[in-house]
Formats: C-alpha cells, sequence, structure tokens
C-alpha cells in the first residue's frame, strides 16, 4: 500500500473543508469545515509518522486533538453569543464589523 | 486485503464530508461529520497508529460532535433555504479558490511520490499507549502540563463567552 494514497485522501478532505468554509453561510457549518481540515492535517501527521516509524507526528496529532477540542468549546460559545445578539448564525447578515 | 480496506474507508470519508457541505440540515451535517471522523479513525488504525485511532472516536466523535449537537440543539436552527438554487458570485470563487487549493496539494504530493517506502517496521511498537505515553510523560512533560492549562483557559472562556449576561442590551 503506498502512501501516496493516504497523503491524496488528506488533500481531497482539505479541499472539501475549504470549498466548505467557502460556501456555506451557516458558522455552524463553516466551523464544522475547520474541523474536517484540522483532522485531514492529522491524517497526514500520522501518515508520515507511519512511514518513518516515528513516534513524535503522533504526539503532534495528539495536541493538535488537545488545540481542537479547545477551538470547539471556545467558537461555539463565541456562536452562541452571536445567536443572542443577532438572532441568526448566517455570516453574511453578521457585518458589524465588515468593511 | 489492506487496498480494499482503505478504499472502503477512504469512499466513505469522501462520501460523507461532500454530504456534509451539501445538507441543508445542520444535525444531517454534524452526523455526516461523525462517519467522516470513524472512517478516518479506520484509516489510523489501518496506519496502525491504535492509540489516535481511538483517541479520535473517543474526543472527536464522542466529546466534540456531542458539544456540537447540543449547540445546534439549543440554537434550534431552521433548515437553509435557498441553499445552492441560485447562481452567485460567493460558490463561483469557492469552487475556484478549492479546486486551485487541491491542485496545489495533488503537484506538492506528486513532486515526493516514488520516495515514500511502506509502513514503517517500528509501527508494531510506535502507535501503541505504550510508546506514546512514554513519549508524552517523559520528553514531553512540560507540553502536556502547558495543554492543561489550555483547556482550562477555554473551559474557563467559554463559560465567560456564553452566559447570558453578556449580552446585557437585547433581551428577547
Amino acid at each position: 500500500m503506498e502512501m501516496d494514497w493516504y497523503l491524496g485522501l488528506s488533500a481531497v478532505l482539505f479541499t472539501i473543508g475549504v470549498i466548505g468554509v467557502l460556501t456555506r453561510k451557516n458558522a455552524i457549518v463553516i466551523f464544522m469545515c475547520a474541523e474536517l481540515m484540522l483532522n485531514s492535517v492529522n491524517l497526514t501527521l500520522v501518515s508520515f509518522s507511519a512511514q518513518l516509524g516515528d513516534v513524535h507526528g503522533q504526539i503532534l496529532v495528539f495536541f493538535a486533538l488537545c488545540v481542537a477540542a479547545a477551538e470547539a468549546a471556545v467558537g461555539l460559545a463565541i456562536i452562541i453569543a452571536i445567536y443572542r445578539n443577532n438572532l441568526t448564525v448566517d455570516v453574511t447578515r453578521i457585518n458589524l464589523l465588515r468593511w | 486485503m489492506e487496498t480494499y480496506i482503505f478504499i472502503l474507508f477512504a469512499t466513505l470519508a469522501v462520501a460523507a464530508a461532500i454530504g456534509m457541505i451539501t445538507s441543508r440540515n445542520t444535525v444531517n451535517s454534524a452526523l455526516f461529520l461523525v462517519l467522516n471522523l470513524i472512517s478516518v479513525a479506520g484509516i489510523f488504525l489501518l496506519l496502525k497508529a491504535q492509540f489516535l485511532a481511538v483517541v479520535q472516536v473517543l474526543v472527536y466523535g464522542g466529546a466534540i460532535m456531542v458539544l456540537f449537537l447540543f449547540v445546534i440543539m439549543l440554537l434550534n436552527l431552521s433548515d437553509e433555504e435557498q441553499m445552492l438554487s441560485k447562481f452567485s458570485v460567493r460558490y463561483a470563487v469557492g469552487f475556484f479558490l478549492g479546486v486551485i487549493v487541491l491542485s496545489q496539494l495533488l503537484y506538492a504530493i506528486a513532486s515526493i511520490t516514488g520516495t515514500l517506502p511502506q509502513i514503517h517496521p517500528e509501527m508494531e511498537r510506535v502507535g501503541t499507549v505504550e510508546t506514546i505515553g512514554d513519549a508524552l510523560f517523559t520528553v514531553y512533560m512540560l507540553p502536556v502540563l502547558v495543554t492543561a492549562i489550555l483547556l482550562t483557559a477555554a473551559v474557563v472562556g467559554a463559560l465567560l463567552l456564553a452566559q447570558r449576561k453578556i449580552s446585557g442590551k437585547v433581551d428577547k
């Protein structure tokens, strides 16, 4: 099993995440697409770690998971606060700070 | 055999990701993301990273996605109407940039393909809880403690941001 298939899968998942972030309007879905991109980067790290037989890539994935958990908690709290003020999570209608 | 399992999980992951960004209902998106995360955990198992596969299912598929579903339930969002019905510059630009990112990534991968060997034989030992725990609690002791501080700060920040009093002016 060649390793570049794993990298290709990771690239495809990352691109789907990018397209989701750029096209969707719902803030929660945009946030989930960001999680998808983080996860595809984790897949890249794990596949390089498996290729090299090195534990450090997996340690980095572990810390990335911790940061993703913290980011999810804070980001969802921000989304709730925005919803309380605007009664919407549509990012095209949250334009207070937009130029 | 390994190839077939990889194709199964990869197809599942890509299909779930596409389903996530195309479904109107936010709950469906979240459930598709759970499916995607679990198939990526299967690919981690295929790469002999057992610890990360378990952590992926527990932390991502369990904790984070339950948090997402709670927030979706709390906000009580209705389905988006007219998600893709009318053409706009937004979708064109998004799709175009996505194609650019994919081609760049594939180009970067193609330049190093052929130099990549099989899964390293050491991986039988490296992916286990024992090895990762050994590295985490000796070499990476300080980052683990910093992570503890980060998680505490995230919990405090989330509580502060989501509390009711902070949005004093709008009472509906």
